[in-house]
């Protein structure tokens, strides 16, 4: 699904690596978590993923599918299937969530060439995921993030998810900011979508969501590289001991 | 010296650029006509150092050329083509009265200047040039001067009762060199109620005058679409007078053309009434909009509220000049103004001039002017979903100039604007 190779990324208005040579393959309908610690790369990884601006990539590929991704406009990516859920979901006042969701769904299915959904065929895929994600009519009609809590601004990303049905899903700590209730039912969001066509790679501090979304995977990412990888019990390593045990082993 | 030489030149030259009426007029008329046209000779014509005109070079207004301006043809749907309403066209200024609805509307009567004019007595007497004159006090208007001196098209428009459907002016432009006075004059009676809607470029170039008294608890909504014939000329001026819990609500459009300047006066004279100007723009290349406002706040516990929101790129200017003045003993007024624009590149300019005088003490009055970049953040995140960058960004623009539009009430009239930008930015798209 996923190739990484040797990803080098530099910030474009500073001389400053961030990532230093990232080597990673997610499998199909795999589950990969990567774990760090502060400033280790982690959210860089993900924007440079989704193309965002302000990043150079130095060296390295990164293919979806086995096309190169980093050639590709944000929007091209998303339509490739990429799917990025924002550590802090961007509130777009004047744009109502709907809009916004039919405007996304639809050019996507453009950008592929499939037949566009009609606003009574999308307001009926809509209402029914957007119930299961506990998020109200209300919630939809307003503009895009605007007044939404933390928790809803998260379940508002697993919504667009759902709906975008992308092949491959970036969660950027998805569980910051979430109480236990809340983390639970964009969980369930996240794991309702799991299949073997798609993919995860959840990037996250804490071991607690990976006890709700059960990767294949784990990787501990440290000064811009990926430095050890294993199963899921990696994670209740760091959760129990921190990284410095994991960083002087590498060192 | 030289300056006040041109402006008294400029004066001359376009008095005589427009010609007299050849049919006799009604003495009224004859004396409207004359207090302008001693206002105009005393003021002068614009002048680019004159303190109202410094952001808005008035040569293309005041040019004894007339301009050539293309004429568009083509199959577009016009604006508010919708709506029910009572239609009544121009053809380059001239009443079309075979292209137009019956001017027959329940509640409203509606005349024709030039018959009014022919009048010895008539009530537009009472309105026409009258509160034209009192808008010329303290900041010279000029062009509305001339107008009023020189106009012999329009309407006049008496409302008595609420009325059921709007009188809709439609502005055609067919002749490349016309140059127009268009001058409308509207009372309306107490607790009566009009909507006027305007469209269309109307000529290569515009001077326009609308006069608008509201009795007490009575309203007024306007709602207009500038557009079309990029490089037509305009100048229009809208002068409003407010008597107690009367309502004033219009609301502007402006997409294309190379020069338009949209004055609004407006004078509160009676207590707790309400009066509301916004306008949103789009400009792209040598597009030039200037808002330039004047609200009197003379009465008691009255709201005013400024909307403007300009969209502006490829080297388009967007100037807003707008002014608040509360009188001594308007107390309780609530004055609101905001002015932003979104500048879509680097080559784009927005001048702004904000102005609050007051001279009461309890008063809330607030401004607000800010000038900035598509946001992008917000524009990534849409991208980031599968949507294309030029569909994003017209995504933000709309939502920025939303919050201008939202100032209609009627959302038949709100959604027919949302169509015209719509329409527009999809056929600017790379």
């Amino acid at each position: 699904m996923l190739n990484i190779s040797n990803l080098h990324v530099a910030l474009e208005d500073e001389d400053k690596q961030i990532l230093k040579g990232v080597d990673l393959t997610v499998g199909d309908g795999q589950v990969h978590a990567i774990m760090g610690p502060n400033g280790s790369g982690k959210s860089t990884l993900s924007y440079v993923l989704s193309g965002k601006g302000g990043y150079e990539v130095t060296a390295g590929s990164a293919q979806l599918n086995g096309v190169d991704l980093l050639e590709m406009e944000p929007e091209e990516r998303a339509a490739a299937g990429l799917f990025l859920a924002f550590q802090y979901p961007v509130e777009i006042p004047g744009v109502g969530n709907m809009t916004f969701l039919r405007t996304a769904v639809n050019s996507q299915r453009k950008a592929r060439g499939e037949a566009e959904l009609t606003a009574g065929e999308f307001l009926n895929i809509v209402r029914e995921k957007a119930k299961s994600l506990k998020i109200d009519a209300d919630m939809l009609k307003r503009p895009v993030n605007v007044g939404f809590s933390g928790g809803e601004k998260k379940r508002n990303e697993i919504l667009q998810m759902a709906m975008l049905e992308p092949k491959m899903c970036i969660l950027d700590e998805t569980d910051s900011g979430l109480d236990v209730d809340a983390m639970k039912l964009v969980a369930e969001g996240v794991n309702a979508l799991r299949s073997e066509g798609r993919s995860f790679l959840v990037i996250t501090h804490y071991q607690r969501l990976l006890d709700h979304i059960k990767p294949d995977v784990v990787h501990i990412m440290a000064n811009g590289r990926i430095i050890k990888s294993g199963g899921p019990e990696l994670a209740l390593e760091v959760e129990n001991n921190g990284y410095a045990d994991l960083l002087a082993e590498v060192a | 010296m030289a300056i006040a030489q041109a402006k008294y030149d400029g004066a001359e030259a376009l008095i005589n650029a427009y010609a007299d009426p050849s049919w006799v007029l009604g003495a009224w008329a004859v004396k409207a006509r004359a207090t302008a046209l001693a206002t105009l000779r005393a003021q002068g014509a614009p002048h680019r150092f004159d303190e109202y005109w410094k952001y808005t070079n008035p040569a293309k207004l005041i040019d004894p050329d007339t301009p050539t301006v293309p004429v568009l043809r083509d199959a577009e749907d016009r604006p508010f083509h919708d709506v029910d309403r009572v239609k009544l066209v121009f053809v380059d200024g001239v009443f079309a009265p075979e292209r137009s609805d019956d001017p027959k509307l329940s509640g409203v009567e509606i005349e024709p200047l030039k018959s009014a004019m022919q009048s010895d007595i008539h009530w537009a007497a009472e309105v026409f040039g009258k509160l034209e004159a009192s808008g010329q006090n303290p900041v010279a208007r000029p062009l509305a001067a001339l107008n009023t001196a020189k106009a012999t098209t329009g309407f006049v428009l008496r409302a008595t009762a609420k009325s059921d459907r709007p009188v809709s002016f439609i502005y055609l432009h067919e002749n490349e060199k016309s140059d127009t006075l268009i001058h409308h004059v509207v009372k309306v009676e107490e607790g009566a109620s009009l909507t006027i809607l305007e469209n269309g470029p109307a000529a290569a170039r515009l001077n326009m005058v609308l006069e608008i008294d509201i009795a007490d608890g009575a309203s007024f909504h306007h709602v207009r679409a500038q557009g079309r014939d990029h490089q037509r000329r305009a100048a229009t001026h809208l002068f409003a007078r407010l008597g107690k819990e009367s309502t004033f609500k219009s609301f502007t459009l402006t997409v294309n053309g190379v020069m338009t300047r949209n004055e609004a006066v407006v004078e509160f004279t009676g207590d707790d009434a309400h009066a509301t100007i916004a306008a949103a723009c789009a400009g792209d290349g040598d597009f030039h909009n200037d808002n330039t406002v004047f609200v009197t706040h003379d009465a008691v516990n009255c709201e005013s509220r400024q909307v403007f929101k300009k969209v502006l790129r490829n080297g388009a200017t967007g100037v807003f000049q707008g002014k608040i003045l509360v009188k001594a003993g308007a107390q309780k007024t609530d004055g609101y103004q905001i002015s932003q624009a979104l500048l879509l590149d680097d080559d784009s300019n927005f001048l702004a001039k904000p102005e609050l005088e007051i001279y009461a003490d309890d008063v809330a009055c607030s401004h607000g002017s800010t000038c900035g970049a598509i946001d992008d953040e917000a524009l990534f995140y849409l991208a980031s979903r599968g949507i294309p960058r030029a569909i994003a960004q017209d995504m933000l623009v709309m939502a920025f100039l939303a919050e201008a539009i939202e100032e209609i009430d009627d959302p038949t009239l709100a959604e027919e604007i949302h169509k015209r930008l719509s329409a527009w930015m999809e056929r600017r798209r790379d």
